[in-house]
């Protein structure tokens, strides 16, 4: 309550200094006096130099459920952002997932700990953007459409397909779509990363199976019928991650392209294919927090991630940074880091809109365990 | 205790001497008497008392704080909210009266034993056993039980592999397995104190009155032991009930249970905005959890008035 009051009053106080600050939605000049927490863009060297010296004498960005290792490269970058910037990072909750994001952001407000940014599931942030500030980083154009929210609350960062991944040296022949996955010589090898109703990597497997086997984005059931098949004749492993890979319970397992290479680290023989019948991918979500007790730094967060140099780092991580498209045109990208992906499938890639996603969650949650628990 | 304590030996209300000058020591009394309980209840308030009362609060609200009947609807009109309670409460019943009679028979045996290193070992383990949980045991379970466990494939070669013949690690049965391997050592290590009240003199005592084996065990055995071993199997229905992790890292959620729904809308990256129903489900639990400790209650007392007759 305190804080919406101060927020209030200090606005009031900004908006009578006709300094010339443009707030309320346009670039900033180089002020001392800027709120970093309304700027809603940054342009030019001066807006940028202005943003990196506010941001530098905040000093501290928090971040939150950023694992430190693997997982799109972002270690090495939390890294080399404090070592551009002097900026210390703390990141709460390395391994938490995006819910476990909005519920800090609800909890914490107001205090110093509070999450700057975030990087979430897309559905968190269109169903939260009361919580999000809307801000627009210097490449925003180079950001596809649809991928973004129009007033900058949200845009998507990095992703990639579902892949299957296989060890070469327990299967001898390693499937190439979904299809083959129901063969009888995978019997009690084929596992997802997880439960489809907490990790969107297996809802995600779900839905590239579904869209394998007659289903759409409007119709994800044929997806569960498919496991609940493989369920059935006992080629589906339940519990399936990356431990149960290296360990071989799991010879083959269907997860995230980019996030494959972690089981590669621990086992040489780890082979990644992106299945034939089914073209599936999906973006995390970048977000600023609207009462991000550090704007500045954040709003600089969001400026590197989104520089060649950013993107080119995701990239290093195995994952496809948004700007790909336009980077690979531009010629930026790092081709080195782009020839140790999986090729892309074929075609057009095409995303669910997120009322189909809603409701394929919702078709999931209600008949996950009923359907594929119950076969087999 | 505190309460009847002061109670009984309060003058005031022994009701002879005059009243305005008794009341006052007695409540002193029986307030200083509080005193030591003090920091328990703080500490209950706080980490019980209050946690409970916003999940309650938070059941019945919107998102936005309004209030609504909604969540309880979502989770008492069928689907997969009511199979999940029904499939937790069987877990918990199952996961609470076979371990509470394998565990009990244990640590009967273990009590009767007169090795008492023997006896500190087996105590030790059972404080540890009945500690492992989670992601380790569910691990543990799949490279020994698993489809590719070492237990699987050594059974296997001796044509005897459990897949062939109707087991799965993976559904009901094989989730309930893996809870017994904690839930007998916590038996072992709940019940052994009241076996070892169990007094050698009572059984001589009956033998020397003719008493056979069995009529021991029908009219002391088994009328001492009873409510601690009710007891202790409730406390056990308690945890298999809510029990997350053990069953989501061996199932990835292909069982339907109450505490895997709730982790996928309060911890997951999947359901969004539905954190209320989260809170539904959770005060479900707590109401699912108050009935069986009155029906307990009940229990106990038609039971000690049984005994008595």
């Amino acid at each position: 309550m305190l804080n919406k009051v101060k927020v209030a009053v200090a606005i009031g106080t900004l908006s009578s200094l006709a300094a010339g600050v443009a707030l309320s939605g346009t670039s900033a000049g180089a002020s001392s006096s800027t709120n970093w927490s309304t700027v809603k863009s940054v342009s030019g060297t001066m807006g940028m130099s202005a943003l990196v010296a506010a941001a530098k004498k905040e000093g501290h960005l928090n971040v939150i459920t950023l694992p430190l290792q693997g997982w799109a490269n972002y270690g090495v970058i939390m890294k080399d952002f404090t070592k551009k910037y002097g900026i210390k990072i703390n990141d709460e909750n390395p391994n938490g997932s995006s819910q476990d994001e909005i519920t800090a952001v609800m909890n914490d407000k107001g205090r110093a700990s509070a999450p700057d940014v975030l990087d979430v599931g897309t559905s968190y942030a269109v169903q939260n953007t009361n919580l999000l500030a809307p801000y627009k980083v210097q490449t925003w154009s180079e950001i596809p459409a649809g991928t973004k929210a129009n007033n900058g609350a949200w845009f998507d960062d990095y992703g990639g397909y579902v892949s299957i991944g296989c060890d070469t040296a327990k299967i001898k022949v390693c499937p190439t779509s979904f299809a083959d996955l129901a063969k009888p010589m995978y019997k009690n090898e084929v596992g997802i990363n997880g439960d489809p109703t907490q990790a969107s990597a297996a809802f995600s497997a779900v839905f590239a199976a579904a869209l394998a086997n007659g289903g759409s984005f409007n119709n994800i059931e044929p997806g569960i019928k498919f496991f609940a098949n493989l369920n059935k004749i006992g080629n589906f492993v339940p519990g399936g991650s990356a431990a149960t890979a290296v360990a071989g319970t799991t010879p083959i397992l269907i997860w995230w392209d980019y996030l494959q290479n972690g089981i590669q680290a621990n086992l040489k023989t780890w082979k990644v294919i992106i299945p034939t019948d089914a073209n599936y991918a999906a973006y995390y979500t970048q977000a600023i927090t609207a009462d991000a007790p550090h704007p500045a730094a954040a709003r600089l967060w969001e400026e590197y991630l989104y520089s060649t140099v950013g993107q080119n780092l995701f990239l290093q991580g195995y994952a496809r940074p948004i700007e790909l498209a336009a980077m690979t045109k531009a010629g930026t990208v790092n081709k080195n880091f782009l020839k140790l992906l999986p090729a892309a499938p074929k075609g057009v890639t095409k995303y669910p809109t997120l009322a189909q996603l809603t409701a394929a969650k919702a078709t999931v949650a209600a008949n996950w365990a009923s359907e594929v628990g119950a076969a087999g | 205790m505190a309460f009847t304590t002061s109670l009984d030996t309060a003058p005031s209300l022994r009701g002879v001497e005059g009243r305005a000058v008794a009341k006052r020591p007695s409540r002193w009394h029986g307030l200083r008497s509080l005193v030591p309980v003090v920091p328990f209840l703080l500490y209950v308030g706080v980490v019980l008392g209050i946690p409970t009362f916003i999940i309650a609060t938070l059941a019945f609200q919107t998102r936005t704080g309004h209030a609504t009947w909604h969540n309880i609807q979502v989770i008492t009109s069928g689907g997969q909210y009511l199979l999940g309670f029904e499939t937790s409460l069987k877990l918990a019943l199952v996961t609470a009266v076979i371990p509470g009679v394998l565990g009990t028979i244990l640590a009967y045996a273990i009590a009767q034993s007169n090795h008492e290193a023997f006896k500190r070992v087996i105590a030790s383990a059972s404080g540890v056993l009945a500690n492992f949980g989670g992601v380790n045991l569910a691990f543990m379970f799949v490279a020994s039980l698993g489809p590719a466990g070492v237990a699987t494939a050594w059974l296997s070669s001796l044509h005897l592999n459990p897949y062939n013949h109707g087991w799965t690690l993976y559904k009901f049965t094989g989730v309930a397995v893996v809870y017994m391997y904690f839930q007998v050592t916590l038996m072992v290590l709940v019940i052994t104190p009241a076996l070892n009240g169990l007094r050698e003199q009572w059984r001589e005592a009956a033998a020397n009155l003719g008493a056979s084996r069995w009529q021991y065990w029908r009219y002391v055995g088994v009328p001492v032991l009873l409510p601690p071993v009710l007891g202790s199997m409730f406390l056990l229905f308690g945890s298999g009930f809510s029990a997350y992790a053990t069953a989501e890292a061996l199932t990835g959620g292909t069982i339907a249970l109450t505490p895997i729904q709730i982790g996928s809308i309060l911890q997951g990256n999947v359901i969004s905005g539905e954190e209320n129903v989260g809170y539904a489900l959770g005060f479900g639990m707590i109401v699912i959890l108050l009935v069986s400790v009155v029906a307990y209650a009940l229990l106990q007392r038609r039971s000690s008035r049984w005994l008595r007759s």
